[in-house]
């Protein structure tokens, strides 16, 4: 198993006392730039501490949000890539949905693999729905804007004589033509992410890494659905890198230590909630049915625990997060009983996108948590055996 | 069908499959916007035009906001910036029947599918509007707080010999706030110089 660090990188001061939307409109003079500039410069050491440690590295990119300063991923990717020596750096995603210019999408990510001498992991979403208010982009039609632009990319970045034409409905190009082209071949790694299984057995078509956030016990319907696409397109039984799975970690030397550090931690999905209304769910982005459904006032999924609990992971409560595997939280020796746990449900995970900072974390706090991590869960991790076919059968 | 321009060449087909002439066009909204579409492209089944609160251009500066982000809204802000009396807008879904559901679910999709960006209008639409060369009746729901009266006045005045009357106690519907006096004074205009009595409604 593989384990990547991340941090949103976010400011939160902001969130101490606003009143509304912490997302879209919260003006930005409630940040102070020298306090950004620390946190920003912080949040790269600790990645450089994670690669030092054996872990790899995530980021991601929001906007006009206090929960995630990373308002381009392309810079945080820039940096890693030059100074981390062995992670290997996942963008989670790279929103191509609200993207108006894929070209230099696939310009920028071939850059950075070089820079990383073959390091990146290039994961595509298609973006949240509060950011088509700040983006402009359309909501309607934007899973086919999302294929387009995948398309696209990974033409760009395989054709190697010279240049080709690109004339769909959404994006138009007639000398595509990338220089210089990425270090891995024919292309980084493709990653994305996914709550439904119509969605998740595309991807398993296509043989993508397909990732899934909090959504605890009820997993396995989503990785099976990809399971069923990869065998369907003649590639056998999925192996368990094809899958990723992000969780909040608090992992301290003893149980309530880790306890009080996850209080800290779960303030990410707290946080979360503090979105106007009207930018949660723009018209298109989800389908029609399910619009309809909202509108009859039918709540949306909530995370399940190994017991059939439903949780809501924006209120529940640390164990109840724990229940649910939105969050591994204790001992050295818990946590790898939790996440090996969830990994013999799920049929096997090759990726952990670990959460080892969020909200106030203290950089000390995030140092301890990560080391702790590194030197005693992940060599366990790494020899852990991820459930056989047979294994994965007999536990659903 | 991705923008108001296919919507009105939709509409004008139908004109042309049902052999409609001298129909008189009401618009309210973006049902406006699409009838003035319309009309720039050709009037020669048309006797008269009456856009009712319309969308569709863009009149301010840069930085202005002609039309209100009802995207941005919550359903109450939304109501009491679209209605004169918000009351009558309140809908509880959960009492309707699901189809109605549906197609408030669709509508809505409809206006971002048409009109997220550029927000509510076609930048090429004012420079066309010196094409309409049917009598048009603007007609405006005095209440309205999505789109201004300035601005109603100013896309009338880019109507040649557009007339533009206030309806009171409405706002940005206002044949749904007033249908009568609306419905008399559109019946008024199609009778001021004795053509067609034909309506075709071009919708919300």
């Amino acid at each position: 198993m593989r384990v990547y660090h991340f941090t949103e990188q976010p400011y939160p001061d902001a969130w101490e006392d606003h009143t509304e939307s912490l997302r879209v409109t919260l003006p930005n003079r409630r940040v102070d730039p020298v306090i950004a500039a620390n946190l920003l410069n912080r949040y790269y050491d600790e990645w450089v501490l994670a690669d030092e440690l054996g872990l790899d590295v995530m980021v991601n990119e929001h906007h006009q949000t206090a929960t995630c300063m990373s308002a381009t991923s392309i810079v945080a990717l820039s940096v890693l890539a030059r100074i981390t020596k062995r992670a290997r750096i996942l963008i989670l995603g790279y929103p191509i949905g609200h993207r108006t210019d894929p070209l230099r999408v696939a310009e920028e990510l071939a850059m950075v693999d070089l820079v990383s001498r073959g390091r990146l992991d290039m994961g595509f979403i298609k973006g949240v729905p509060y950011e088509f208010a700040c983006s402009n982009q359309n909501a309607v039609g934007v899973m086919d804007r999302f294929w387009d632009a995948h398309d696209f990319i990974i033409k760009a970045m395989t054709t190697h004589d010279g240049p080709f034409n690109w004339e769909s409905e959404n994006f138009h190009y007639r000398q595509v033509n990338i220089w210089p082209r990425p270090y891995q071949q024919p292309h980084p790694p493709v990653w994305s992410t996914t709550a439904s299984r119509g969605n998740a057995r595309v991807l398993g078509e296509r043989g993508y890494v397909m990732s899934v956030l909090g959504s605890g016990y009820s997993t396995r319907p989503v990785y099976d659905a990809y399971r069923e696409g990869y065998k369907a397109a003649g590639r056998g039984m999925a192996p368990a890198d094809r899958f990723g799975y992000l969780g909040l970690i608090s992992v301290a030397a003893t149980e309530q230590k880790a306890r009080e550090r996850a209080e800290i931690i779960a303030t990410y999905l707290r946080s979360g909630e503090h979105v106007a209304p009207a930018f949660k769910n723009p018209p298109g982005y989800l389908s029609v049915e399910d619009n309809a459904r909202l509108l009859r006032g039918q709540t949306a999924p909530r995370s399940v625990t190994k017991d059939g609990r439903k949780i809501d992971m924006r209120k529940g409560s640390v164990q109840e997060l724990i229940d649910a595997a939105v969050m591994f939280c204790g001992t050295p020796d818990q946590v790898f009983e939790q996440i090996t746990d969830f990994a013999d449900y799920c049929g096997g995970v090759g990726n952990l996108l670990m959460m080892g900072h969020a909200g106030t974390l203290s950089h000390a706090e995030t140092v301890d948590n990560l080391t702790v991590f590194a030197k005693e869960v992940l060599p366990r991790l790494k020899t852990y055996r991820q459930p056989t076919l047979d294994d994965a059968i007999a536990a659903a | 069908m991705t923008t108001v321009d296919d919507v009105a060449y939709l509409y004008l087909d139908l004109l042309q499959e049902l052999d409609l002439r001298d129909v008189t066009l009401v618009g309210v909204s973006l049902g406006a916007w699409i009838a003035a579409e319309l009309a720039v492209k050709s009037t020669e089944r048309l006797a008269k035009l009456v856009l009712a609160n319309p969308v569709g251009i863009k009149v301010g500066s840069r930085e202005t906001r002609d039309i209100a982000d009802f995207f941005a809204m919550s359903d109450d802000e939304f109501n009491a910036a679209a209605f004169a009396d918000p009351a009558i807008a309140v809908r509880d879904y959960k009492s309707m029947l699901e189809a109605q559901v549906l197609r408030v679910a669709k509508n809505r999709e409809a206006f971002a599918r048409f009109a997220w960006s550029p927000f509510m209008h076609n930048p090429k639409l004012s420079s066309r509007l010196h094409r309409v060369n049917v009598p048009t009746l603007f007609l405006w729901g005095s209440q309205d707080r999505i789109v201004s009266q300035d601005y109603g006045r100013a896309y009338c005045a880019a109507v040649p010999g557009a007339r533009f009357e206030l309806i009171e106690a409405a706002g940005h519907f206002p044949h749904i706030e007033q249908p009568e006096i609306f419905a008399a004074k559109v019946l008024d205009f199609m009778e001021y110089d004795g053509s067609s009595r034909r309506v075709a409604g071009a919708g919300r």
